[in-house]
C-alpha cells in the first residue's frame, strides 16, 4: 500500500518533469520558427539568463520579498476578519440573512476597479496592497467558513450540549475539527487569490514588488524580466498553495486520502 | 432505604411536547405521566414517530418542556446536566478522535486529569482492549456503538439514557450487544431508560417496559418484566417470555 503510493508519487514528479520540459522545447520551437524579436518573445535561454542577472543584482529577491509581505499580511487579515465574521454569521442566521445580499453585492465590484480608489486612499506602499489582497481574500474565507460551522452535524452538537461544554470548549473539540476541511480549502483557494489582488495593485501604483518590476520590464522593452516576474509570481502562489496541502496533509489525517498527491482534490 | 431515598428518581409529571410545523402545532406527547426508582432498567416501546426520542431528548434536557415537568433527583430538569449519559441511534463518534479519545471527551471537558487513564479502562470494559487507538472510521457499527456506550459511561453517570443504540446493527451483532450491555449494567447498576423497537430485547434487558401510542403519545402500557436475573439467553424460548411478548405486540398495534 504504502509502498505503491511512493512509486505513484514517483511517477507523478516524472510527469510533471516531462510535462515541463515539452513546454520549454515547444517554447524555444515557437521562437525559432517565428524569428519574433527578443523583446517580444524572448527565448528560454535569454529569460534564464535575465532571472540570473536579477538573482545576482539582488532586484529579483527584493521585489519578490516585497510583494510576499503584502500577500501574506493581506492574507492573514482577510482570513482573520472573514473568519471571525463568519463565525458570528454562521451562529446568528437572522443577521445572515440581512447581510447576505449586501456581501454577495460587493462581490460583483471587480477588485480591478476598486484598486486605485484604495491606492488613493492609502498610498502607493505596503497598507493599499495588504488592503487590496484582504479584500479579494475576504469572500471565499467567509463563506467556508459559514458552510464549514453549517457542515458540523447537529447530533454531535447536541453531545456537546448534553455535556454541557462551553462555547469556547465546543468551538476548540468540535467546531474548528469538522469544519478543517471546508476552511482549508478556503484557505487554498484564498492563498492564491491573495497572489493576484498583490499584482493587481502593485501594476496600478507602487515603486516596488513583482507587479512593479513587470512594469518596468514592460516600459523598457525587457520582456525577458517581465517573464521572470511572472514566473517568480507563479512559483510563489504554488508554494503558497504547497504550504496549505502540506498542514491539510498535517491537521487531516484522519481523513485518511485515498492519493496523498491529489493536488485539486483536497475534499474526497 | 432512608426516607430521601424514597422519592423515586426520574419522574415525569403530565409531560407535554409539540413541534411549530408548517399546519401549526405537531402535539407529539400529550399528559406522559410514570416515574423510575433508582437502578431500574426501563425500555420504551412505540410505533414510529410516537415520539420516543422526543421523550429521551426531553429527559436529557436537550429539548425545553411546554407543560408539565421533570423531576431528576427530586431536582426539576431544565437543560443538560451532569450525572445524565446519552447514548445515540448512530454512534456519533466524532471521526478525528481515536477510540481513546472519543471516551474521553466527557472528563476531558471538566478537565479530569485522569481523563485517558479512565477511558482506557472503560474500553477495556466495553470489549475493546487492542483498539484504542482506532479510528472510528476503523471501526466496524458495533465496535463504534460500544465506544459510544463507553463514552456515555465514563463520567459516572447516574442515569443513563439511550435511544435505539443497536438500531443500525444485525440481529446477531444486536443481541451480543445486548448481553454486553446487561453485563456492565450488573456490574455499575445504573438507571436505565432505553428506547427500542424490538420487543424481545425489550423484554430480555428491562425491568419494565413502557408503551407509547400513536401520536400524541401517551402510556399505553406500563408492564413489570419479573424475569429472573441474571437473565440467559435461553430465556427468550421461555412461555412466559412469550406470553409477555405478545402482550406487548397486541398493545403496539
Ligand atoms: N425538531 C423537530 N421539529 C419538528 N418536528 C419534530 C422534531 N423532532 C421530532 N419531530 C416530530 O415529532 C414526532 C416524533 O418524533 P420522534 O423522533 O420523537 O419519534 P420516534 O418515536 O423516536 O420515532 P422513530 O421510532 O422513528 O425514531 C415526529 O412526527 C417528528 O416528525
Ligand atoms: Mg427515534
Amino acid at each position: 500500500m504504502k509502498r505503491s503510493q511512493e512509486h505513484k508519487g514517483m511517477h507523478t514528479g516524472l510527469l510533471a518533469l516531462l510535462t515541463a520540459a515539452v513546454a520549454l522545447l515547444a517554447w524555444e520551437l515557437v521562437v525559432r520558427v517565428s524569428q519574433l524579436p527578443a523583446f517580444i518573445l524572448p527565448g528560454p535561454g535569454i529569460v534564464w539568463a535575465r532571472l540570473l542577472t536579477a538573482l545576482a543584482d539582488g532586484s529579483l529577491l527584493r521585489h519578490l520579498w516585497v510583494t510576499l509581505q503584502e500577500v501574506l499580511l493581506g492574507l492573514a487579515l482577510g482570513t482573520l476578519v472573514a473568519s471571525l465574521l463568519g463565525y458570528w454569521l454562521a451562529r446568528s442566521p437572522r443577521w445572515e440573512r440581512l447581510l447576505a445580499p449586501f456581501v454577495v453585492a460587493s462581490q460583483s465590484v471587480p477588485i480591478v476597479a476598486l484598486a486605485p480608489l484604495l491606492v488613493i486612499w492609502f498610498g502607493p506602499g505596503l497598507l493599499s496592497k495588504t488592503l487590496i489582497c484582504a479584500l479579494i481574500v475576504f469572500f471565499p474565507i467567509l463563506i467556508n467558513t459559514i458552510i464549514g460551522l453549517k457542515s458540523v452535524p447537529q447530533d454531535l452538537r447536541d453531545l456537546m450540549r448534553s455535556l454541557q461544554a462551553s462555547r469556547a470548549q465546543t468551538l476548540r473539540l468540535l467546531e474548528l475539527p469538522a469544519a478543517l476541511p471546508v476552511l482549508l480549502g478556503g484557505l487554498r483557494i484564498g492563498a492564491t487569490l491573495s497572489v493576484i489582488g498583490a499584482v493587481v495593485g502593485e501594476l496600478v501604483g507602487a515603486d516596488r514588488g513583482l507587479g512593479f518590476l513587470i512594469n518596468v520590464g514592460r516600459g523598457q522593452y525587457d520582456t525577458a524580466l517581465v517573464f521572470v516576474a511572472v514566473f517568480a509570481l507563479v512559483a510563489m502562489a504554488l508554494a503558497l498553495y504547497g504550504l496549505v496541502v502540506l498542514a491539510e496533509r498535517r491537521w487531516l489525517w484522519w481523513q485518511q486520502r485515498s492519493n496523498s498527491l491529489a493536488l485539486l482534490s483536497g475534499e474526497q | 432505604m432512608s426516607a430521601a431515598t424514597t422519592a423515586p428518581f426520574l419522574s415525569v409529571e403530565k409531560l407535554s411536547a409539540s413541534f411549530a410545523d408548517r399546519t401549526g402545532q405537531l402535539s407529539v406527547l400529550r399528559n406522559l405521566s410514570f416515574s423510575v426508582p433508582r437502578g431500574q432498567f426501563v425500555c420504551v416501546l412505540g410505533p414510529s414517530g410516537a415520539g420516543k426520542s422526543t421523550l429521551l431528548r426531553l429527559l436529557a434536557g436537550l429539548l425545553p418542556t411546554n407543560a408539565g415537568r421533570i423531576l431528576f433527583a427530586g431536582e426539576p430538569v431544565r437543560g443538560p446536566q451532569a450525572g445524565v449519559g446519552l447514548v445515540f441511534q448512530d454512534a456519533n463518534l466524532m471521526p478525528w478522535r481515536s477510540a481513546l479519545d472519543n471516551v474521553a471527551l466527557p472528563l476531558e471537558l471538566r478537565n479530569n486529569p485522569d481523563a485517558i487513564d479512565r477511558a482506557w479502562d472503560m474500553l477495556q470494559l466495553v470489549g475493546l482492549q487492542g483498539f484504542e487507538l482506532a479510528l472510528p472510521s476503523e471501526l466496524s457499527g458495533g465496535m463504534a456503538q460500544r465506544v459510544a456506550i463507553g463514552r456515555a459511561l465514563v463520567q459516572d453517570p447516574q442515569l443513563l439514557l439511550l435511544d435505539e443504540p443497536f438500531g443500525s446493527l444485525d440481529a446477531l451483532t444486536r443481541e451480543k450487544m445486548g448481553e454486553e450491555l446487561l453485563r456492565i449494567w450488573e456490574l455499575e447498576h445504573k438507571t436505565v431508560v432505553m428506547v427500542t423497537h424490538d420487543i424481545n430485547e425489550a423484554l430480555y434487558l428491562a425491568d419494565r417496559v413502557l408503551v407509547l401510542g400513536k401520536r400524541p403519545a401517551s402510556i399505553k402500557l406500563d408492564m413489570p418484566v419479573k424475569l429472573a436475573r441474571p437473565r440467559t439467553p435461553q430465556l427468550r424460548y421461555s412461555p412466559a417470555f412469550g406470553r409477555m411478548a405478545a402482550r406487548l405486540r397486541a398493545a403496539i398495534e
